[in-house]
């Protein structure tokens, strides 16, 4: 579904880093692949990198057999395919909630106005605000508009969920309402990648946990491996430092 | 629900503070008046109003030399045929009463047929009317040149990019007036001539008035728009983008629009910038306001009372302005 081949990427602002060194991975249909690293390891870089929210430097990135970082790719219609839910939500505070998730719809897919309200209604359904409809963002919770945000990701029909610290700009009380609607989505087989810190949430629905340090992939692994038996010592050190 | 008392605690001199506000007020109102009396100006207010609307008498005077053959009554007015011996003329009085010949009088040219008065708008509000015009037009297409200017200063593309800061540099760079001078004296006289020459006709000075208006408001419009588009997080973009908007869609349906209720505050200043610096205009034979007070100070001699009245106009065309946009603003941001 997503192969990832040496990918780098060098930040020249403010000073120079290099994001991304030489990362090659990969995330199959119907995979929850949740990364995990300390702050400033490019594990949100590598996350953007794949709808080309960042243009990787060197490297091929193919989802679903399209090359992404071929300047020829139409890369609206990829990124339509590739729903991404972003750490500050990035409502849009003009527009109601409906028109949040019906706006995309009706210009990108050129759906029919009635079809994008019946999909937007679902979805909130589905995200459990359906009485939000017609409210702007700015009157919702965090958590509720984290919902609101996946619900426009998931209006689009994407093929894959990108997923950056979704729960990082939360109270706490809010985290738990947010990851069990990844949780449902990911039984019902989306393809996911995940960014986070919440370790809990690692290990109950992830397929596959990578750990990155310093733009590199340190240790892929399992859950119960990742946890419970961590083969280097970098990962070692971070799971004594968070858990 | 309980009422709230509000008990406003308030400075212990704070009436003496009022009533200093206006005695000053008055004293330097007093004053001014009295040093008018000490040079011995002579304050004629009730001359003032000519200026807005006045009384004209309009005469009707034959211009051939002959008979009154028939005066006919029409929905127009009634039509005075004058028949001599080489030719003959017709005239529309618009009413009976307004007549001064009867049918078979003998008329000379310059002798009067009918003579009426109608209100006149005065030299006063011609200058108004022109000077709301020339702002309209000129914040109109200020906005959409700066608009065109604030895209293309953000754009990536070197040449949009370029053009927009040499466009904005140099309005911002150089004084109004010379601008003014530039376009009439310069473009004006090279488009007209060559207008000229291919028989067509020229352009008056109101079209390069208006222009060197527009591009000059259109500069600074189009760094208010960078800036408000710049205000907006760049989130948004991103997430309109990664919903696969294309750029120009997510300016239009995501961007611009938050972005045009930050602008409104800074856009209402510039555009009542713009009405005064239409005052400028009367330098290139455009009758606006001040040109007009002007011309009424030459002939009137009264110069202290047009020259208030003059600024009282304009502070009531920019407060109209700030009104309006306060309004504007006020809508924009409940919905």
């Amino acid at each position: 579904m997503i192969r990832v081949e040496n990918v780098s990427k060098t930040f020249f602002v403010p000073h120079e880093v290099k994001a991304l060194d030489d990362v090659s991975c990969s995330v199959k249909r119907g995979e929850v692949v949740v990364i995990i690293g300390p702050s400033g390891s490019g594990k949100s870089t590598l996350l953007r990198c794949l709808n080309r929210l960042e243009y990787a430097d060197t490297g091929h990135i193919y989802i679903d057999g399209v090359d992404v970082l071929d300047p020829k790719t139409d890369i609206n219609k990829l990124r339509a395919e590739v729903g991404m839910v972003f750490q500050s939500f990035n409502l849009f505070p003009h527009k109601t909630v409906l028109e949040n998730i019906t706006l995309a719809q009706l210009i990108v897919r050129k759906r029919a106005k009635k079809e994008a309200i019946e999909k937007a209604m679902f979805l909130l359904e589905k995200v459990g605000i359906p009485e939000k409809a017609n409210v702007y963002p700015d009157q919702l919770s965090g958590g509720q508009q984290q919902r609101v945000a996946i619900a426009r990701a998931l209006a689009m029909d994407p093929k894959v969920m990108l997923f950056d610290e979704p729960t990082s700009a939360l109270d706490p009380e809010m985290i738990g309402e947010v990851l069990d609607v990844m949780k449902a989505l990911a039984q019902e087989g989306m393809t996911m990648v995940v960014v986070t810190h919440e370790m809990g949430f690692a290990r109950e629905v992830a397929d596959r946990v990578i750990f990155m340090d310093h733009g590199k992939i340190v240790e892929v692994g399992t859950p119960e491996h990742f946890f419970t038996n961590p083969e280097h010592e970098r990962t070692k050190l971070f799971l004594s430092q968070i858990l | 629900m309980a009422e709230r008392k509000v008990v406003k605690r308030r400075n212990r001199h704070y009436f003496l503070w009022i009533g200093v506000f206006w005695g000053v007020l008055a004293l330097g109102i007093g004053l001014l008046y009295f040093s008018t009396l000490k040079i011995e100006y002579v304050w004629r207010w009730y001359r003032v109003p000519q200026y807005f609307l006045y009384k004209a008498n309009i005469e009707i005077r034959a211009d051939i030399d002959g008979d009154v053959v028939s005066i006919k009554p029409r929905s127009s007015g009634v039509i005075v045929k004058v028949k001599g011996p080489s030719d003959s003329a017709e005239y529309t009085v618009p009413d009976q009463s307004y007549l001064r010949v009867q049918e078979g009088d003998h008329v000379f040219p310059g002798d009067i047929i009918g003579t009426y008065s109608k209100w006149k708008p005065g030299l006063l509000l011609v200058g108004l009317y022109t000077t709301l015009k020339v702002s309209i037009i000129g914040i109109i297409f200020g906005i959409f040149i700066g608009l065109v200017a604030g895209l293309a200063r953000i754009s990536e593309n070197p040449a949009f990019k370029w053009w927009s800061i040499v466009y904005i540099e140099i309005i911002r760079g150089s004084p109004l007036l010379v601008q003014i001078f530039i376009w009439y004296f310069v473009l004006g006289t090279l488009i007209n001539t060559l207008l000229a020459k291919q028989g067509l006709q020229q352009l008056p000075p109101i079209y390069y008035g208006v222009a060197s208006l527009a591009f000059f408001a259109g500069a600074y419009v189009a760094e208010i728009v960078r800036a408000g588009i710049q205000s907006i997080h760049r989130g948004q973009m991103e997430a309109a983008r990664s919903l696969g908007m294309t750029y120009s869609q997510a300016m239009r349906y995501v961007i611009l629009p938050q972005a045009f209720r930050r602008i409104l505050p800074p856009l209402a200043g510039q555009f009542i910038s713009l009405i005064k610096d239409s005052s400028l205009l009367g330098i290139i034979a455009i009758r606006e306001l001040t040109k007009a007070t002007r011309e009424i100070v030459t002939t009137s001699l009264q110069p202290f009372e047009l020259w208030f009245v003059c600024a009282l106009l304009y502070l009531i065309l920019t407060f109209g302005l700030s009104m309006l946009m306060q309004y504007l603003e006020r809508r924009f941001i409940i919905t």
